[in-house]
């Protein structure tokens, strides 16, 4: 096993290098997992405010399948988007099988419960501090879940960051709709998985640096933004 | 005013980054069921630009294990099949969900283990002596247990070595239920011996102290065949296209270029189409 120092210099020469394959692998890898998480938040904050902020029948069941589903193996969720998208089942005449749009369906449906749960949480804490305020002003219902995820909006970018965090680590629901095909739908984690079958463990191990280092720098734009926004709040 | 821009700019941001549609705008494509052996040496890698080049047809790989690779054709999820597992091939053909069969190449497998070789099979040719005496030593063995082609000839030489593998599961006997891959690597890491085909062997990139201990029996011969999907059972199976692609790897010029596939100096898999 070669130290770790020459794992960290092989993947820093990986991203220096400006290899157009590994390049390739990269951008794919975020196409697939930002759309998905856009979408998720797309889905996820507007159900997560609604059942933060309002009373109705089997609210605690919502709640807890909601909940339940942050913990959904993502072999599970590849293995039933695969049926669906199937050229034998329901959705096949799509063909959208082991295409980028199939991983992204996947990785909407693993991501749409964290951000959906994590939402209901923070709007719900929130909501019991303005509830006595929209109530004297007589605010309407579309109006408050507007206010409360305008309000909420940094711990919700929180939210939204883990729900990419659980996008990009994840390989097995991609594999499996992806088909991990060269130049087509070969992502980071694929690629991390495809290098340890073939032995090559520090290869592995550096692409899984760089899969690091690009969630650190999506995490630390998304903080800068954020930074710069709270300044422009205050000026 | 804020939150409407934040808006725009996350619409914005998704449609730029495309919701769907191919990387490669590009019709002239069809899906290759095949295995992680053929994928993990690096073959498709070496003879798929060459046949790209000529035609314009991208071939798109699925590697799994041939059990897999032959459910998902099945499903109609393929119009080409290229797998190691003669017997299960020749069931898809006759259940109607192929066309017809043909031999395409041929490798062989081998028996992998630690240098200090417990059960002491270092050397043995006959491979059905060599496992029985694994057995009888209880000596570590991973299996791929995972329904390849692989590991239905793993098993059919346990059946032909007497052994009973499905009791000493857990035990001695080790089902790593993935890859050709991930079992060398769960494999060297406990010591245990391994069948593997040669072609991953020479091209495994952690070898450890393991080396090649039992080879060069008739029956570790490892022949790989090429089926087209039926399209008349999948009308979505692009016949035209596969059928294509499946006349170039059978071709003298497919042939030659699957012959001149080299790993280290070491030709991985030896061209035995039929030459009508």
């Amino acid at each position: 096993m070669e130290s770790f120092s020459t794992i960290l210099a092989e993947a820093f020469g990986l991203i220096l290098s400006g290899d157009q394959a590994v390049i390739d692998i990269i951008l794919l890898s975020l196409r697939v997992t930002l759309t998905a998480v856009g979408l998720a938040c797309l889905i996820g904050l507007p159900l997560g405010a609604l059942v933060g902020a309002f009373r109705f029948p089997l609210r605690t069941a919502v709640i807890v399948t909601m909940n339940t589903m942050m913990g959904l193996p993502p072999v599970v969720v590849g293995l039933v988007v695969y049926l669906m998208l199937s050229a034998a089942g329901p959705l096949g005449p799509l063909a959208l099988l082991y295409t980028a749009t199939a991983m992204i369906i996947a990785q909407t449906i693993l991501v749409t419960p964290i951000v959906a749960a994590l939402t209901r949480q923070v709007i719900e804490d929130l909501h019991g501090e303005y509830a006595e305020q929209f109530a004297s002003l007589g605010v309407g219902p579309v109006r408050r879940i507007r206010a409360l995820l305008w309000d909420a909006r940094y711990s919700l970018l929180t939210v939204a960051l883990a729900g990419f965090g659980r996008a990009a680590a994840e390989v097995g629901a991609v594999i499996i709709v992806g088909g991990n095909i060269n130049h087509v739908t070969r992502v980071m984690t694929t690629t991390i998985a495809l290098e340890t079958s073939k032995g090559n463990l520090q290869l592995a191990l550096a692409l899984g640096l760089v899969l690091l280092t690009i969630a650190v720098v999506v995490n630390g734009l998304v903080y800068a933004i954020r930074g710069s926004a709270a300044r422009a709040a205050y000026a | 005013m804020l939150k409407r821009n934040f808006l725009g700019f996350a619409a914005a941001a998704l449609m730029a980054l495309g919701l769907g549609g191919p990387v490669a705008a590009q019709d002239d494509f069809i899906i290759v069921q095949s295995t992680t052996s053929t994928q993990n040496s690096g073959l498709f890698d070496y003879i798929l630009p060459m046949f790209a080049d000529k035609t314009g047809i991208e071939v798109r790989v699925v590697a799994v294990g041939t059990g897999q690779a032959i459910k998902n054709a099945r499903n109609g999820d393929g119009d080409v099949l290229f797998v190691h597992a003669k017997p299960a091939e020749e069931k898809f053909v006759a259940d109607g969900e192929g066309v017809s069969r043909a031999d395409v190449m041929f490798n062989d497998f081998v028996i992998v283990g630690p240098d200090s070789d417990p059960a002491e099979v270092g050397g043995m040719s006959d491979v059905v002596a060599a496992m029985t005496r694994i057995a009888e030593a209880k000596a570590p063995f991973a299996s791929r247990g995972d329904d390849s082609g692989t590991h239905k000839a793993e098993l059919s030489l346990w059946d032909e070595a007497g052994v009973d593998v499905a009791a000493a599961s857990g035990d001695w006997y080790r089902e790593t239920g993935s890859g050709m891959g991930a079992t060398l690597n769960t494999g060297t890491g406990m010591d245990a011996y391994i069948m593997t085909d040669r072609a991953t062997w020479i091209s495994f990139g952690n070898k450890g102290d393991y080396k090649i201990l039992v080879e060069g029996d008739d029956k570790l011969f490892n022949q790989y065949g090429i089926i087209l999907v039926n399209p008349e059972k999948h009308p979505n199976v692009k016949a035209e296209l596969g059928q294509q692609f499946i006349d170039w790897v059978l071709s003298e010029e497919g042939q030659n270029a699957i012959a001149s596939f080299k790993v280290d100096g070491q030709q991985l898999f030896f061209p035995n189409a039929d030459k009508v």
